[in-house]
């Protein structure tokens, strides 16, 4: 029998002016934990989903236990034992979490669904793992914690032997990826293989085994974890030095830029406010963080402050009330928003990139006359912009945004939002997705503009972000600010604690 | 790719698209009467030109109102609507040029039939603007509204019609409008007929094949060159993101729904403004086709203002070739499923222009290039 249980090997696959993976070679051991490590757009998710049959590659195959095979669609890539924790978990929210375990796999006799046999077998894997659930609960009331260990017990219940977690840290507590470490230390422990997409360094240091390292659809090496150091693995995927930390002066906090009180939004099911009475200032020249876990009213309070969402109380800009101004009013006062979705609100897809970049400028005297859209103007502007933030891009100005990478994509956003020279920007989770590169010239870019004395509002999930930006953290716990920090003086554990809700304190703006 | 590669691809998933209708529709020739089926094919291919310049001028006058009720779905479409009540906003839009017509005799001679056309357009405004409003402001659905608003207007209009002076009971349809409110030839009469003996036997064309195309044209101009059209299809794309960035989604659905109505009535207006000899509205419990067709023209068309004039003009083309085909024993139904199966056929444009691209990718990749070129499409 072969030493690996699933084979990658000389992988290439193209897609319309790109080529995403370039002869690219993965290979599992059975039994291990290998992450794969890479910049965004590095080819990482096209590589996974090759293996799960979303895409088929042009040349190279896959083996499986040393034999050739096929991956089709999903359900060969299931029969072969692959399964896969998705960075958005694939869950029915209205069902329990044993109706989505058994899904798609119902144990039914005459056509009716038995789930007794069901229930035993997902309990008995539950107890073997030590995958904690409320077999009984349903999904829209469990922690994303929960959820996530619900996704890795239906990959147990399917039987895989493969299991890919991509990205699978993202959206979780301190505490609550130190569980999942263990968990994916057990899984191992038992025989299965694990494949980790990840970009943070600290965690393939603390779990994984191997590593294999792409970088701009090119394979550049497997290497031991045990004989490397996150140095090398960081070289190796942005193919020069790094360095983590960024230059940050002392911030200057001048007057308050951004005064919110008293802020209330509705929440979508009715019963409870989705954000609760908030009250902070931001001032000029200072980042504020506003730390919590995903789903704790986060969006709803930046889309009351930005205008798409409708909310009472008072929002403040520069002393003059937006909170009743339609949006574009607000966007003209000095607004600027870097959306926390960038293909839902960030960018209009099918636009390409020129008309993209002059989203919120195509009104100004300077690219129309007359309601005529001065093309030429347009063109100029975003190629200028495109030269200043290095937006990459296969055909410049014209090129579809939809064919853009992520990162890239982020950066046409960032530099739209900074180049209207904003009083107040708002940077929602800004390096989401990103790679080490693209996150480091991004936080460069919100510390420059900090520097120039704007007020900054970032929300982020990343708690290594909120570590390096922040002047001051303001935790947001089910809708509340729960509490003030500075950042200096507290830790990446008190702060899980805070956000978790086991602690809170009296936060006065 | 360049502008211009992108319409070539289009172009040509189109006219496959047309191809594949052909084919369709001669297998249900060779069905019904094998012997004509050949010179049937013909027949439909060669449509307006069987009957010389005056089948040409019939091609250009069938065109008018489709190219307009084509722009009225693809101009919506654009900003995100599927406008499939240009019917109902045609009838309005008919019926009130009508009326100008028939009663605004007080009109100078020149001025009538402008008249009574711009109240048209305004009226077929007014119907597409409902639609707008109650998914703007209730977030009803466009199709259902629309579906519901082209009964109230059929049988709205046969109740007014019926109970005005608008009705000539003998013939069971609408009075014949003034002489002064019938569009213009343009001096088209002079072009697109045929001689008979000694008479001139003429085309029914009109002034109204000139408006549709400039109205295709400035439909193409305000989607692509101003601020205007730049928000109503960013919200067509992404309503999320042109919230985001200021645009009011509201205002961008309502003005596209009452250009889009206004279109659809300006078409109305052009088919009933005729002679005596011409349409007029009937008291029949059927909604006008040409506003069904309106939807296959915009789909042939991509919704590009300037391919709808063209596959306005293709429909109408085959369309008047169907008539001809009476002439070697089809049925009248059976033309109509044949003209049908074509319509439908080349409705699947956007899906050859799928499976174009897929088959440029697989060309690409037999050859030693990387794919960089053509693979984009």
């Amino acid at each position: 029998m072969s030493d690996y249980i699933i084979e990658m090997l000389n992988i290439t696959k193209d897609f319309p002016g790109i080529r995403a993976n370039d002869n690219i070679t993965l290979q599992l051991r059975r039994g291990e934990i290998h992450a794969l490590l890479g910049e965004n757009g590095a080819g990482k998710s096209t590589l996974m989903s090759i293996l799960f049959g979303l895409y088929q590659a042009e040349e190279g195959e896959i083996r499986k236990d040393g034999k050739p095979v096929q991956v089709r669609d999903p359900n060969d890539a299931n029969a072969l034992g692959i399964g896969m924790v998705h960075q958005h978990f694939k869950l029915v929210h209205n069902f329990t979490v044993l109706e989505n375990i058994v899904l798609g796999m119902e144990t039914t006799q005459h056509g009716m669904l038995r789930m007794e046999e069901a229930r035993q077998k997902v309990m008995a894997l539950s107890q073997q793992y030590g995958l904690l659930i409320k077999p009984d609960a349903l999904i829209e009331d469990i922690t994303v914690g929960m959820q996530q260990r619900v996704e890795i017990l239906k990959m147990l219940y399917r039987d895989n032997e493969i299991l890919i977690f991509d990205e699978p840290t993202a959206v979780l507590t301190p505490q609550e990826i130190d569980e999942l470490m263990r968990i994916m230390r057990s899984l191992a422990a038992e025989g299965k293989s694990i494949l980790f997409i990840t970009h943070k360094l600290a965690e393939i240091m603390a779990v994984a085994d191997r590593c294999t390292v792409l970088r701009k659809g090119k394979y550049i090496g497997t290497v031991d974890v045990k004989s490397s150091s996150p140095q090398e693995l960081a070289e190796m995927m942005v193919g020069r030095k790094v360095d983590f930390k960024i230059d940050k002066e002392p911030a200057q906090p001048g007057e308050s830029a951004l005064r919110v009180r008293g802020l209330s939004v509705e929440g979508s099911h009715g019963d409870k406010k989705a954000v609760n009475n908030v009250s902070f200032d931001v001032h000029k020249g200072e980042i504020v963080c506003i730390a919590g876990i995903d789903g704790n009213g986060q969006s709803e309070l930046v889309y009351a402050i930005t205008g798409l969402l409708p909310s009472t109380g008072e929002i403040k800009l520069n002393d003059a009330a937006i909170d009743h101004q339609p949006i574009r009013k607000r966007n003209t006062a000095g607004l600027a928003h870097i959306p926390e979705d960038r293909h839902k609100h960030g960018l209009v897809l099918d636009y390409d990139l020129q008309q993209n970049l002059s989203l919120k400028r195509y009104k100004t005297e300077e690219m129309q006359r007359r309601g005529l859209i001065r093309f030429d103007k347009v063109r100029a502007y975003a190629e200028e912009l495109i030269d200043r933030f290095d937006i990459r891009s296969g055909q410049g100005p014209v090129t579809s945004a939809r064919s853009m990478s992520g990162g890239n994509q982020q950066k046409a956003i960032i530099a739209r939002e900074i180049d209207i020279n904003p009083e107040v920007l708002i940077a929602v989770q800004p390096t989401r997705g990103l790679d080490v590169g693209a996150m480091l010239y991004i936080h460069e870019q919100l510390v420059r503009v900090r520097d120039e004395g704007k007020a900054i509002l970032l929300i982020s999930l990343e708690l290594d972000e909120v570590f390096q930006l922040a002047d001051r953290i303001l935790v947001i716990y089910e809708g509340e600010i729960v509490a003030e920090l500075d950042p200096k003086q507290t830790t990446p554990q008190e702060l899980g604690l805070y956000m978790s809700g086991s602690k809170r304190q009296e936060v006065h703006a | 790719m360049s502008n211009l590669r992108k319409s070539l691809s289009s172009m040509s998933a189109s006219l496959v698209a047309i191809l594949a209708g052909l084919v369709a529709g001669f297998v249900i020739l060779l069905f019904s009467n094998p012997a004509n089926a050949g010179k049937g094919l013909l027949t439909i291919l060669i449509g307006g030109w069987n009957n010389g310049m005056k089948g040409v001028g019939q091609v250009l006058y069938y065109a008018t109102p489709i190219i307009m009720t084509g722009l009225a779905v693809g101009f919506a479409f654009k900003t995100g609507m599927f406008n499939i009540g240009a019917t109902g906003q045609l009838m309005v839009g008919g019926f009130v040029s009508i009326y100008v017509g028939v009663t605004w005799t007080f009109l100078p001679g020149a001025l009538h039939w402008i008249v009574a056309l711009l109240m048209g357009m305004l009226a077929g405004m007014a119907w597409g603007m409902i639609v707008g409003v109650f998914k703007a402001l209730l977030n009803v659905h466009e199709v259902i509204t629309s579906i519901m608003l082209n009964y109230i207007a059929l049988y709205g209009i046969n109740y007014l019609v019926k109970n005005s002076n608008l009705f000539d009971s003998l013939r069971n349809q609408t009075v014949n409008v003034a002489a002064t409110a019938v569009i213009p030839k343009a001096g088209l009469d002079k072009i697109f007929y045929i001689t008979k003996g000694r008479l001139n036997d003429v085309s029914s064309v009109n002034a109204g094949i000139l408006i549709a195309i400039a109205l295709a044209i400035l439909m193409y101009i305000l989607l692509n060159k101003t601020t205007f059209g730049f928000e109503l299809k960013a919200c067509g794309y992404n309503r999320h993101a042109s919230r985001y960035a200021g645009i009011s989604e509201n205002r961008a659905i309502i003005t596209s729904m009452a250009i889009a109505g206004g279109l659809s009535g300006i078409a109305g207006a052009l088919m009933y403004l005729a002679p005596a000899s011409g349409l007029h509205i009937h008291m029949e419990e059927v909604l006008a086709a040409q506003g069904f067709t309106g939807i296959a023209v915009a789909l042939l068309g991509m919704s590009n203002p300037i391919g709808i004039i063209f596959s306005g003009l293709f429909i109408a083309h085959i369309t008047v070739g169907g008539f001809y085909l009476q002439s070697l024993k089809y049925m009248k139904e059976i033309i109509e499923v044949i003209i049908g199966l074509i319509i439908y056929f080349s409705a699947f444009s956007l899906l050859v222009r799928d499976l174009i691209a897929k088959a440029g990718k697989r060309r690409a990749k037999k050859g030693n290039q990387p794919s960089k070129q053509e693979a984009v499409s």
